[in-house]
């Protein structure tokens, strides 16, 4: 057993897990953190992503001490009190979800895309950028849309400075 | 998984010493192949050493001839590095197509190289570029580094410390990537070096990994044209051929690829 400690979402925590325990069972197991999902657990679906020290990563594809020391934000770590982050509106408003299990790595790969791609975001890009989530219901179309459309109103406070 | 230990290597003396003292030990990287690898059991090392945070390891420099990748740098930092898109484009766009976000943000060119498999992008770049491998030991240049599929000239404890790339004169690397898995089904990658000599790599095709098409590279030397390659045949000796596609599939797909590539490398 080894001690791993990070921030998740802001907070401060520790737990001692085996090596070999994923980042997604140390989030989902250890600390009770139970909206990263566990999708294909074969690196392919990223139902599991998350940010570790501000980039998206598979989780279930590192380990819990190769995050020792980082700061990792979740789903649950992305509203402000009841306010959603405007991607998680989005997504509710496109109807870019329907059964909601790849959802919570959908929003982390987009929110991670649109900080990195700002208002260059056009729908080649999404889709190109969202080659490593898989959804079984939506067929995408709504999951585009909501992420475009948050990705122009997270733009309009840059652009009116 | 099987239980291993984990530690992180401080510098290269410590990483030897504690892949020394390990009774099966493994240098970890970006984990984007190891780990899946050992989540399905067909590896179990007793420990792992992460290599990451050694800091010489990591970064991209450039002269007026090469670029130097050290082994550690993720495929993100490639394909978004200024350096390489100012002097060898063609391997930023190589690592922008790797994989997806999230395993671009890991995986690194080091782990690419050291674990060689067939269908991996940057083998095709460094074959074709005539790259150098720097190790913590010696330098070891492209074509005796590849040994077959999954196999390579590292001995058990050598680290790969950097790429040295040399800057060709034009170059590009055409992948049709499997639809599923995003790895190349036919990968080509093609260079016009400076002192004029033409050289075509392809990943994804050849049963003993990334390969060289002297027919393709006589027929560039004669006229850097995709026209030049339209009547040059791929043997589909010594291709793969599998539930993805069969070795004269992916013949065609060399050429077509190599078509693409030197229509984009100008
Ligand atoms: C979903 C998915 C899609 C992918 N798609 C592609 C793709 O399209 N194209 C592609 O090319 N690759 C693809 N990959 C593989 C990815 O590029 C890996 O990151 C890469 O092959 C291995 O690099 P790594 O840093 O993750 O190495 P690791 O997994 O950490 O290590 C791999 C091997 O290399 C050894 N090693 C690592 N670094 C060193 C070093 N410096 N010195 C000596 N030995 C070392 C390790 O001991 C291990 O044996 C994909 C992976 C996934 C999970």
């Amino acid at each position: 057993m080894t001690t791993v400690s990070m921030t998740v979402n802001g907070r401060q925590v520790s737990a001692d897990v085996e090596d070999r325990t994923l980042l997604v069972d140390y989030l989902r197991n250890a600390i009770s953190l139970t909206g990263t999902h566990v999708g294909c657990d074969t690196s392919q679906c990223g139902a599991c992503v998350v940010h570790v020290d501000g980039r998206a990563v598979k989780s279930c594809t590192m380990l819990a001490v190769q995050a020792a020391g980082s700061s990792v934000t979740t789903i649950e770590g992305l509203a402000t009190g009841d306010e959603l982050h405007p991607v998680q509106a989005a997504f509710r408003e496109h109807h870019g979800l329907q059964c909601g299990f790849c959802t919570p790595g959908m929003i982390m790969t987009a929110v991670d895309m649109i900080r990195r791609h700002g208002g260059q975001l056009d729908e080649a890009t999404v889709r190109h950028e969202l080659e490593g989530n898989i959804c079984r219901c939506t067929g995408y179309h709504n999951i585009v849309k909501a992420i475009l459309d948050a990705a122009a109103k997270m733009q309009m406070p840059a652009a009116a400075e | 998984m099987y239980a291993t230990n984990f530690s992180r290597a401080a510098n290269l003396a410590d990483a030897s010493a504690k892949m020394g003292a390990a009774t099966d030990g493994k240098y970890l990287a970006g984990g984007q192949t190891l780990i899946p690898t050992m989540k399905q059991r067909l590896a179990a090392p007793s420990d792992l050493i992460d290599l990451t945070r050694i800091p010489d390891l990591s970064g991209i420099k450039a002269d007026a001839d090469t670029v130097t990748i050290g082994a550690a740098t993720r495929h993100y930092d490639v394909a978004t590095s200024a350096t390489v898109r100012g002097a060898i484009p063609a391997i930023a766009a190589l690592a922008a197509g790797i994989g997806d976000p999230a395993v671009r943000h890991m995986g690194t060119i080091g782990g690419s190289i050291a674990n060689n498999d067939p269908a991996a992008d940057y083998p095709a770049a460094v074959l074709a570029l005539g790259a150098g491998i720097i190790t913590d030991k010696r330098t070891i240049f492209a074509e005796a580094w590849f040994q077959g599929m999954f196999s390579t000239a590292l001995g058990t404890d050598e680290i790969v410390k950097a790429i040295q790339f040399p800057i060709p004169a034009k170059a590009a690397y055409a992948k049709f990537p499997n639809p599923a898995s995003r790895y190349a089904l036919a990968g080509v990658f093609v260079a016009k070096m400076k002192n004029g000599s033409v050289r075509v790599a392809a990943t994804g095709v050849g049963e003993g990994g990334v390969l060289r098409f002297p027919a393709l590279e006589a027929a560039l030397q004669a006229n850097w044209s995709a026209a030049a390659l339209a009547n040059v045949a791929v043997s589909p000796e010594g291709l793969l051929s599998d539930i993805h596609g069969s070795a004269e599939y992916r013949a065609n797909l060399v050429n077509v690829m190599a078509r693409r590539a030197v229509a984009a490398a100008g």
